[in-house]
């Protein structure tokens, strides 16, 4: 295991870099559903098993509370389905290492239209908050376990849907040059091994301003700006 | 007219060429295009000729899948995509201008070169087929045939002397290879240098197999999902367009290392 390491007394730990994803309870995840069995989905998370996301973890539509009814358990499948993508929060870890998920609040559910980025666990940043509605136009989720979901910003917040219904008007050129972009860019922050949180991304996504979106993959393209992310970021430490 | 990762729906990943960079062979050539990566060495040996074409030399080609590549590969999961992609390379040279077969004959229905190409797949990152073809025309390019003189004995047996220079060789002409260029119909559009995404998301493929000039050896059809004749006619189209501008750029690549000679510094596997 190569990563770096940290030591309290004689106790050495290493964080890796490359490695499956460790499910603290708290995080953000963002998952693809594999199975749909009796009572609950099995979640896809990047880790060493699949998450599991309960029936009654889950929020109805209409935002009801009641106990799930044999009727919810038949339409299970018409909520989510194999191949969807959700945003969840890490409820508890099972004995065996599984995370168990929750969507119990509005800004989880259902991913709609947008672009997955998969990235090592490692190098994303813990903070506050990992929904980040960047001013270029365009939102981003960054998922603890790697995952990374760059949409296009809705315009009113549906609350009402609670992220069942998924927007499928196409998507004007303009975002998915925004959101090309920034996946480009996190691309690049990846491949140079840089921490990604929002303010890097958005370093990142105006220096690489004045260039094409193809060219960022680039490998001359792509070291001149993430050099300069790196000096943005320094300065402001600094 | 904009991909996830910003390219046209004609433009080629950054791709990456380089030739010899396997002592053994004859010829060889790696190319890197995005995370697909291939590796192709080119050997020749002595053989006798077909029996149907006598004073021709001939073309075999050996796909074999690294279990390296892909989980999918392990064990025998890549034969049959090796057996695919080696049927479609016969049918892609099978044109008899492709390359100048005549020039491997040694002695008509005695012996000739027979030039071995095996294809080795070291990461599968999407768009195989061309990147393969692009590797096998560097390859053909880069190898190099020892020269031979063929000497008759007194009673009438036929010698065959190679020559003790090891530089003196002689080179193929790779003007005419073709290159195969994929376009992946994803929705109404089509896309040129599908990724590992984009080709989990198209239903149906054409392999078209372009020479530099602009014309057309094989065609061929992948995929479970439909094409539209006149679609076909569109994507041949691009195909052609693409195509052209691809043996361009690799021509002037393979120019380019072959101008430096033997100063040119090798990266290999291990830059």
């Amino acid at each position: 295991v190569a990563g770096a390491v940290e030591r309290v007394n004689k106790l050495v730990c290493v964080k890796a870099l490359k490695t499956r994803y460790n499910g603290e309870v708290g995080d953000i995840v963002v998952g693809r559903i594999t199975e749909v069995q009796q009572k609950r989905w099995k979640v896809e998370t990047n880790s060493r098993l699949d998450s599991v996301l309960l029936l009654s973890s889950m929020n109805l539509p209409g935002g009801e509370l009641r106990r799930r009814s044999a009727e919810d358990e038949l339409a299970m499948r018409d909520y989510l389905q194999e191949g969807d993508l959700i945003s969840a929060e890490v409820q508890s870890v099972f004995s065996d290492g599984a995370l168990s998920l929750h969507t119990r609040s509005l800004k989880y559910g259902k991913l709609g239209q947008g672009v997955l980025v998969r990235v090592s666990p490692s190098l994303v940043k813990r903070q506050k908050t990992h929904f980040h509605d960047l001013p270029c136009g365009a939102s981003v989720i960054l998922g603890n376990n790697g995952f990374i979901w760059i949409y296009p910003t809705p315009e009113q917040k549906d609350e009402e849907a609670g992220g069942f219904t998924p927007n499928l008007e196409p998507v004007p050129l303009s975002d998915r040059e925004v959101i090309s972009r920034l996946r480009n860019c996190i691309v690049a922050l990846v491949t140079q091994k840089l921490m990604l949180f929002d303010t890097s991304i958005l370093y990142c996504y105006e220096a690489s301003l004045p260039h094409q979106i193809k060219d960022i993959l680039k490998p001359e393209v792509m070291e001149a700006i993430v050099l300069e992310t790196r000096q943005r970021l320094l300065d402001l430490e600094g | 007219d904009l991909r996830v990762d910003g390219r046209g729906c004609e433009d080629y990943r950054c791709a990456e060429v380089e030739t010899d960079v396997v002592s053994n062979t004859s010829g060889s050539a790696r190319v890197r295009l995005g995370h697909t990566d291939i590796l192709v060495g080119v050997k020749a040996e002595m053989g006798t000729p077909k029996l149907e074409k006598p004073d021709e030399g001939y073309l075999e080609f050996y796909v074999d899948c690294s279990a390296n590549a892909t989980p999918e590969f392990e064990g025998r999961g890549g034969e049959e995509l090796g057996a695919e992609i080696a049927n479609t390379f016969y049918r892609v040279f099978s044109s008899e201008s492709c390359v100048d077969l005549k020039s491997l004959c040694i002695n008509p229905r005695e012996h000739c070169w027979v030039l071995y190409v095996d294809v080795l797949l070291l990461e599968c990152g999407g768009n195989l087929f061309d990147a393969i073809s692009v590797a096998v025309k560097a390859a053909l390019f880069n190898t190099r045939i020892p020269k031979v003189q063929v000497l008759v004995d007194e009673e009438g047996s036929k010698e065959i002397e190679l020559s003790d220079d090891p530089y003196d060789c002689i080179r193929l002409n790779v003007d005419e290879v073709p290159c195969i260029v994929t376009l992946s119909k994803i929705g109404y559009r089509h896309v040129v240098d599908a990724t590992l995404q984009e080709e989990a998301c198209s239903l149906a493929s054409l392999l078209i197999s372009v020479t530099s000039k602009g014309a057309l050896t094989s065609l061929k059809k992948v995929g479970k999902g439909s094409l539209d004749p006149e679609s076909i006619f569109e994507m041949m189209e691009t195909g052609k367009r693409v195509g052209k501008s691809l043996h361009v750029a690799l021509q002037k690549v393979l120019d380019e290392e072959e101008s430096l000679g033997t100063s040119r510094q090798k990266v290999g596997f291990l830059g």
